[in-house]
């Protein structure tokens, strides 16, 4: 169950590309752990590492402190590809808690937002200030549902409201599905065949 | 009188246990959940941490296919890739051997990529409701099922209650007019209606296919096209059910047989999209245009007719595309040596794929130094095909025959594109890396990475099929 989210103040931290997919986030051959920990060394490893496990000294991720830069603002179609939870886990355990972005994949989200990482979409004039003007200090408030920094007005920005709610509370979705079991055992009650398996 | 409603809102409505509101989703009801290795070990560990068991392992089919080897076992030891891999498929085998699961694991006759698998099976049937974590469950709306992927915490909660937490898609129906010229198939269409649509255009929508040429393909051929929906960013992608569908599933082992059968195909046939419903969204191609695709950038929505220049790139990710890709602005892609052809997956892995690259092989030899790997996309699709006696097309001509996985798609099982390596792929995605780190992929048709594999070039397929035409 993820931590709550309320509000939080962070430096970003920019990688502008557009549709930044799964496989940048973490690359498929780190797919056969069976555990959910440790992914965030394993983060964007591509562009961390040079080809024999070294660093990559230009990388930005590297050259960050992921405690103090939890915001990640991305390129327009961000989480693109495949649906593999990984992605959001890595970039939790790397240190993000937001990514903002004009537009981020669908499954993405619900991903992140399942496991504390919020996804902020915001339009594109506020996201082109924040890419240019990057390691800004940032709040993003989802209680109100703004981003404010600086002088710059408050953007609001929408979350699907029981997601929301759900971070905001700490609630658990998968107790709160249980809770409709009743409801689900009169539906298949009442309208499921039985598999032919 | 009901209103007008689609195809995806009439099994949308048979399926929601819960309606939904403003402040909370619908509770959706699955019918089938397919379960492979990599996305479910967490998921199992999720439910039991609370003490609870797989609710319908009746309804939960599990198969091995991403992390396995691709090559036999020598001496009794499967050659995994690591010992990681070896482990994340013994827990597959252990947590549905726990839960009462059926699984198709390395001594099943039906075992298979879990997209080529489900459908033969009978498992994916018009009307139904199937998840699965894998982006690419779309494949299974060529049946008329709404059908999507999921993260693995939705793998725990379908796991403990057979049911997610879902809010309503919009509608876009992508209608195809025209017949299809001869050598084009559902792969070049998918790549087309992709590069109008654009990489997020599909984003927040549920795609309906329609069209003369979406009806004219055959049923892995909507495959091959559903299975694509997510490479626009949408969720799913459904196709009506017909008589071809009917067909196709008739005598299929977890399907009804007799007047049984012949009563749920009169109800698959209600599905279709009613005249006058409304879709948020309508946009149309013409069929009858679309000539042999391929991709020349680092995203699937990069794809062109063969033989065009590579585009001016108009923003920095483009330009990096064609930098990593190694191709220039206003010069054609077709004239770097390939390295590799891959053929297989779950979008291009069924028997016709494997028999349009096999009708341009035979008595051709791939061009010498270049390495071609096809790889079936189930067990049963490696018996047809052997027993067509492709495989020894295949080998005669220089390639590799190996056993069904996800292989070189995904590239996490040893199977994989070098540094800097040019692959033509029949798989779906061309992101950086995705074949393997530095690997550059163009994604096309079987008959495409055929033509490819002889001539060592990009190679629109027509070349070789009229050759054979006049012979
Ligand atoms: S073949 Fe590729 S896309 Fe299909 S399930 Fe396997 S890895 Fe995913």
């Amino acid at each position: 169950m993820p931590e709550p989210f309320k509000v939080l103040t962070s430096r970003t931290l920019v990688l502008s590309q557009t549709n930044i997919d799964t496989d940048q986030i973490l690359p498929a051959r780190f797919l056969t752990t069976t555990s959910r920990d440790g992914l965030g060394a394993l983060a964007f490893h591509d562009w961390r590492y040079e080809s024999d496990g070294s660093p990559k000294p230009e990388a930005a991720l590297n050259r960050i402190d992921p405690t103090r830069s939890r915001i990640l603002v991305a390129g327009a179609n961000f989480g693109c590809g495949s649906s593999r939870e990984h992605a959001p886990w890595a970039l939790l355990d790397y240190g993000f808690r937001a990514v903002v972005a004009t537009e981020i994949a669908d499954i993405f989200t619900a991903n992140a937002l399942k496991n504390g990482l919020l996804p902020v979409v915001v339009d594109p004039a506020t996201w082109d200030d924040l890419a240019n003007n990057p390691d800004q200090l940032v709040t993003i408030d989802l209680e109100a549902g703004e981003l404010r920094r600086g002088d710059h007005a408050a953007v609001s920005f929408t979350v699907e409201p029981f997601a929301r709610q759900c971070l905001l509370d700490g609630v658990d979705t998968l107790g709160w599905l249980q809770s409709h079991l009743p409801a689900i055992e009169s539906f298949e009650h009442n309208t499921r065949p039985e598999p032919v398996a | 009188m009901t209103a007008p409603r689609t195809l995806y809102e009439k099994v949308w409505d048979r399926h929601v246990v819960v309606q939904e509101t403003d402040a909370t989703p619908a509770v959706l009801y699955v019918d089938l959940h397919l379960v492979h290795e990599v996305t479910s070990p967490q998921a199992f560990s999720e439910i039991e941490s609370r003490g609870l068991r797989v609710r319908r392992p009746d309804r939960t089919f599990a198969t091995l296919d991403h992390s396995t080897p691709t090559l036999p076992a020598m001496d009794g030891e499967r050659p995994y890739v690591t010992p990681e891999a070896k482990s994340q498929v013994a827990r597959l085998e252990q947590n549905c051997a726990r839960h009462g699961i059926a699984l198709a694991g390395w001594d099943s006759a039906d075992r298979g990529v879990v997209h080529v698998m489900g459908p033969e099976l009978g498992l994916t049937q018009p009307g139904m409701t199937v998840v699965c974590g894998d982006s690419h469950t779309a494949t299974h709306g060529a049946f008329g099922a709404l059908a999507f992927g999921i993260g693995t915490s939705e793998v725990a909660h379908v796991l403990a209650t057979q049911c997610l937490l879902q809010r309503k898609a919009k509608s876009l129906r992508v209608t195809v007019d025209g017949a299809l010229q001869p050598g084009v198939s559902g792969k070049d269409v998918a790549l087309a209606v992709i590069a109008a649509l654009g990489f997020g255009g599909g984003t927040g929508f549920v795609i309906e296919y329609a069209g003369e040429a979406v009806r004219g393909l055959d049923m892995e051929g909507r495959m091959t096209l559903c299975n694509m929906s997510i490479e626009a960013g949408a969720r799913a992608g459904m196709i009506a059910p017909d008589e071809k569908t009917i067909d196709w599933l008739r005598g299929r082992r977890h399907v009804a047989s007799g007047a049984d059968y012949d009563a749920l195909a009169a109800d698959w046939l209600t599905l279709a999209t009613d005249p006058g419903a409304v879709f948020d969204r309508e946009f149309r191609l013409d069929g009858a245009a679309i000539t042999p695709m391929a991709t020349w950038g680092t995203t699937p929505d990069a794809g062109s007719p063969i033989g065009s220049k590579a585009p001016q790139p108009t923003s920095d990710s483009e330009r990096k595309a064609l930098a990593y890709m190694g191709f220039t602005a206003g010069e054609t892609t077709t004239t770097q040596a390939v390295d590799v052809v891959f053929i297989g997956s779950c979008t291009n892995g069924r028997l016709p794929d494997l028999r349009a690259a096999a009708q341009i092989l035979r008595g051709r030899k791939i061009k010498p130094g270049l390495r071609m790997l096809v790889v079936p996309g189930s067990e049963a699709v490696r018996r047809d095909a052997e027993a067509e006696g492709l495989d020894q097309v295949f080998i005669a001509a220089g390639a590799e025959w190996r056993i069904p996985g996800c292989s070189m798609c995904i590239a996490m099982n040893g199977d994989f594109v070098g540094p800097g390596q040019l692959a033509v792929s029949t798989s779906n995605r061309n992101f950086e890396g995705r074949q393997g780190k530095g690997a550059r992929t163009i994604l096309a048709s079987p008959a495409t990475a055929a033509a490819s594999a002889v001539a060592g070039v990009l190679t629109d397929p027509r070349v070789y099929l009229q050759e054979a035409a006049h012979a």
